[in-house]
């Protein structure tokens, strides 16, 4: 059992999806202006992951090699359109916020990334808990950046109002930058960086290693 | 009329770039600016791919997919998804087999990047923006070509930014991806001012 546990945890904050392996970075930046709608995208991705390495997984041995990638890219686009047909059956007002990004769970390349190089190779269960662990990893960088710049950018958590905003006579003036997507480039960058300060061996080997300045050396001669 | 298509053109190259504004395409984004000329041969085989795939696709949605669009009561909106993603897999698949044959030279300079595209979700995502817009089929075209220029504009920008970074002192958890994603946020900011021009 512990091998599934490995599986289902290292995508959190080991191997994470976004931090690490950068995949599926599109939707993170876009879709992170308030958390209710970031929850959504959550779940919907974690649900198409899942099934996709689950179905992927279960006829891996009957998928000829050469047309792997077409069939791989069916069972996920099949998956997408039910979950978006699902979605605007019942939370219309979403999917209108969502626009094409819901759509474009097809081109994440968490699912296919993880089709190919998890489900093509394991069984069902191992490929279906794995596909919830990365959904999982994923949904962890976005609900953090989702936090943070709904906190910021509105003064509120779950859209319920923890520092009433100026406009409505309260004392906090919002930061719009938060709003703009430019914020989230910087709080991905700064996550990224805080995490590799936590778990160091992920840190990346400069190309150039810069030499001291001389002004150093001379200070290490003396 | 030709200032309409100016228009759309202008617009889907800066103010709405697909790359900056909506981020799609992020992760060959940002997997392959390290250098100038891999971004360049990147660029142009996603403005080719974008500026056919488009246009195709608006094709396929006005005259199959849309409703009442095949017989009085049709509507196949629901299968688009597997439609497009088809219709840009077997592009790609044509284009290298065509450049294969006639333009070996360019066929060359592309390499790898070719197949990668069909799971790039820039194309998708501007195909998917052109029929959420209802376009028409010469629009269509223009905002396919402006899409893909607007994005091989940024590689190559954000390339050029990176090459020269590579000799800056940079702390050590921001080696590599953070200081790209902060690299990017900054040349957002360069962006948003484009947001102020009025077409």
């Amino acid at each position: 059992m512990s091998k599934a546990k490995e599986v289902l945890l290292n995508p959190l904050f080991n191997d994470n999806p976004i931090a690490l392996q950068i995949l599926g970075i599109c939707s993170a930046l876009a879709v992170t202006g308030t958390l209710y709608i970031t929850l959504i995208m959550c779940v919907a991705l974690t649900t198409v992951v899942t099934l996709s390495n689950l179905f992927v997984s279960l006829i891996r041995n009957h998928i000829p090699t050469n047309i792997r990638i077409i069939v791989q890219i069916s069972i996920i686009a099949t998956l997408v359109m039910l979950v978006d047909e699902v979605l605007q059956a019942f939370d219309y007002e979403s999917s209108k916020t969502l626009s094409v990004f819901v759509g474009l769970i097809v081109t994440n390349c968490i699912v296919m990334g993880r089709a190919e190089a998890f489900a093509m190779k394991n069984g069902p269960l191992m490929s279906a808990i794995d596909g919830f662990g990365n959904g999982l990893g994923y949904s962890v960088i976005l609900i953090i950046i989702a936090i943070i710049r709904e906190f910021i950018g509105a003064g509120t958590f779950y859209g319920i109002e923890i520092m009433p905003l100026t406009t409505n006579g309260g004392w906090y003036l919002a930061n719009n930058f938060f709003l703009t997507p430019a914020s989230s480039f910087f709080i991905i960058g700064f996550t990224i960086w805080a995490l590799r300060q936590w778990k160091t061996e992920q840190i990346e080997e400069p190309e150039f290693k810069i030499s001291k300045n001389s002004l150093e050396t001379e200070k290490r001669a003396i | 009329m030709l200032e309409a298509y100016l228009s759309i053109f202008i617009k889907a190259v800066f103010i709405e770039n697909i790359a900056i504004n909506f981020f799609l395409g992020m992760c060959t984004f940002l997997a392959i600016s390290k250098r100038i000329q891999p971004a360049i041969g990147l660029g142009i085989a996603v403005i080719v791919v974008l500026g056919l795939a488009v246009p195709i696709n608006n094709l396929i949605f006005n005259f199959f997919l849309k409703a009442d669009a095949l017989f009085p009561g049709s509507d196949l909106h629901f299968v688009g998804l597997i439609c497009y993603i088809g219709i840009i897999a077997a592009l790609v698949q044509i284009l290298e087999m065509f450049l294969d044959r006639y333009i070996p030279a360019l066929y060359n300079a592309l390499g790898v990047f070719l197949p990668l595209i069909t799971v790039n979700c820039a194309i998708l995502g501007g195909v998917l923006f052109s029929i959420e817009r209802n376009l028409e089929f010469t629009e269509s075209i223009v905002y396919g070509l402006g899409a893909g220029t607007g994005w091989a504009l940024a590689i190559v920008a954000l390339a050029g930014i990176t090459e020269r970074l590579k000799y800056a002192d940079i702390p050590e958890g921001l080696q590599g991806l953070g200081i790209t994603f902060i690299t990017v946020g900054l040349m957002c900011f360069g962006f948003l001012s484009f947001g102020g021009i009025s077409l």
